[in-house]
């Protein structure tokens, strides 16, 4: 078939599954004279999860953040399923209702329940009747396997806990990829794995997932291509048995051997 | 049962000259109480109610990203913070008060459609508002910037934001602080005597000015009744602020 590129909305072409659906083309972001991205690209294919890995500091978390608009760039393109982020006419809550975002801590509501925190953002933001955001609501919590703790605060709540409300509370709307920035970063040992185990099994289901992470082993298990960043470029990267076994750059082998 | 305690202050105004509750035995000086006491309460009410009606709107705009409606911000707090409450009085009613219009409600005595009443509410609100601004302000710079993120990262607005999440959230932070002030508020009433507001104080001291053997009396039913009422403004801030009280938070 012979599809012609049509535009929506003055974002360009429209997006088809072949291409990816987050595609980040040489992005620069930088804090005032601090640049701390250095024109960096990567491509997502739907259903895909990659992670992003390396040392603190090297522009890995502000990357995901200027995916949904919390940071703006400087230079570049980032595009979500056809919206360019990059654009100073961008529909915010249309890029918002298709990435959801999950932070290192956690950042519920806390003058709200569990379920008060999942069914919010539908009823407000998508208009969505109470009694199916309160069923969407319920579902979500028994899937990230909190059965019960509806009506508990998040001040009530164990870190693990509050962070698999935040990932039910992103999935309430619905979004067509998943950030996770660090999110296993603020929790004790025991709790790591009640989070990985619930992105574990998003990513399963075929949810495209973008995570910043220093749990190795995890990237190793759950993603499809890894990404290396330090001092703001993408330094190697690879699928993760090539990536962890055959690293070539001596900076990836460095932060490797440290960790690994 | 009413004659028998109009009879005991009687009494004790003959035995104890200094003592003279004339209010609680001569009908006329009570309806002059209770008439000041009622005043007072409206007072204090309505310019409650607007002062943290300003204080939540003033608070919203100094977080504008237009810097003329911060800086207007700005010198409304500045101008109401930094200058006494009596003078602001004075200020609104003789001088503002002068360039009001007018009407004639009988075709006869031109009246301002501002009275003297309209004018204690409008600057005892200015007044207290400009501290509920900062009370807020503080309140909203509480609330972590993360939880603001976190809220526009699930689609809402920068309204919505606010309205869900910042405010109810900054606004359990700064109760303590809004508690202090609207006492403050409910005390600083007294001074719409100066413009002749028929409130408590003005009609207690108008009554000792008419019977000088009142105001011990007078003195006394006055601390009795502010602390009566500031008493009750407190009693229900502390039950509010129980009421909002996050389970998990603070313990």
């Amino acid at each position: 078939m012979n599809e012609s590129p049509v535009t929506v909305g003055g974002h360009g072409p429209v997006w088809t599954p072949d291409q990816p659906l987050v595609s980040i083309h040489d992005v620069h972001k930088s804090f005032g004279k601090l640049e701390v991205l250095k024109g960096v690209s990567l491509d997502v294919m739907q259903g895909e999860v990659i992670c992003i890995i390396g040392p603190s500091g090297s522009g890995k978390s502000t990357l995901i953040r200027c995916v949904n608009a919390l940071n703006d760039i400087q230079k570049g393109s980032i595009r979500v399923e056809g919206i360019e982020v990059n654009d100073p006419g961008l529909d915010k809550l249309a890029l918002r209702k298709k990435v959801g975002m999950v932070f290192q801590q956690y950042n519920l509501f806390p003058h709200k329940t569990a379920l008060q925190n999942i069914m919010m953002a539908p009823i407000k933001v998508l208009k969505l009747d109470k009694a199916e955001a309160r069923q969407r609501a319920v579902t979500l919590l028994d899937k990230v396997r909190l059965e019960g703790k509806e009506d508990s605060y998040p001040g009530e709540l164990s870190g693990g806990q509050q962070q698999r409300v935040a990932i039910a509370r992103s999935l309430a709307m619905n979004p067509k990829v998943m950030l996770f920035d660090e999110v296993t970063a603020a929790l004790d040992p025991e709790t790591v794995k009640e989070v990985l185990v619930t992105i574990k099994d998003l990513a399963a289901e075929g949810m495209t997932c973008i995570l910043v992470t220093h749990e190795m082993g995890f990237a190793r298990e759950v993603a499809d291509h890894i990404y290396f960043t330090d001092r703001g470029v993408i330094v190697e990267h690879g699928p993760p048995a090539t990536f962890f076994d055959k690293a070539s750059d001596p900076r990836t082998r460095e932060f490797l051997g440290q960790i690994l | 049962m009413l004659a028998s305690i109009q009879n005991w202050f009687l009494q004790l105004a003959e035995t104890h000259p200094k003592w003279n509750f004339i209010f609680f035995y001569d009908p006329v000086q009570w309806q002059r109480l209770v008439s000041g006491l009622w005043m007072t309460i409206k007072l204090s009410l309505v310019c409650l109610l607007l002062s943290v009606i300003i204080g939540i709107v003033g608070a919203w705009l100094q977080g504008a990203r237009n810097p003329v409606l911060r800086l207007f911000v700005q010198g409304y707090i500045q101008f109401f913070r930094n200058t006494p409450p009596l003078v602001q009085l004075l200020f609104f009613y003789f001088a503002l008060g002068q360039f009001t219009p007018t009407y004639s409600p009988d075709g006869w005595l031109e009246v301002p459609i501002i009275s003297n009443v309209g004018w204690a509410i409008i600057s005892l609100s200015f007044f207290a508002g400009a501290f509920n601004v900062e009370i807020f302000r503080s309140g909203i710079e509480a609330v972590p910037e993360s939880t603001r993120e976190a809220s526009e990262a699930l689609g809402f607005s920068r309204l919505q934001t606010y309205i869900y999440t910042v405010f109810p959230l900054a606004f359990r932070v700064s109760l303590p602080a809004l508690n202090n002030n609207l006492v403050n508020l409910v005390k600083t009433t007294t001074q719409a005597m100066a413009i002749a507001v028929p409130e408590l104080l003005y009609e207690m001291v108008s009554i000792y000015n008419d019977y000088s053997t009142a105001q011990n009396a007078s003195m006394l039913v006055l601390f009795l009744s502010y602390i009566v009422l500031v008493g009750i403004l407190v009693l229900g801030m502390n039950r509010w602020e129980r009421t909002l009280k996050i389970p998990g938070v603070g313990e």
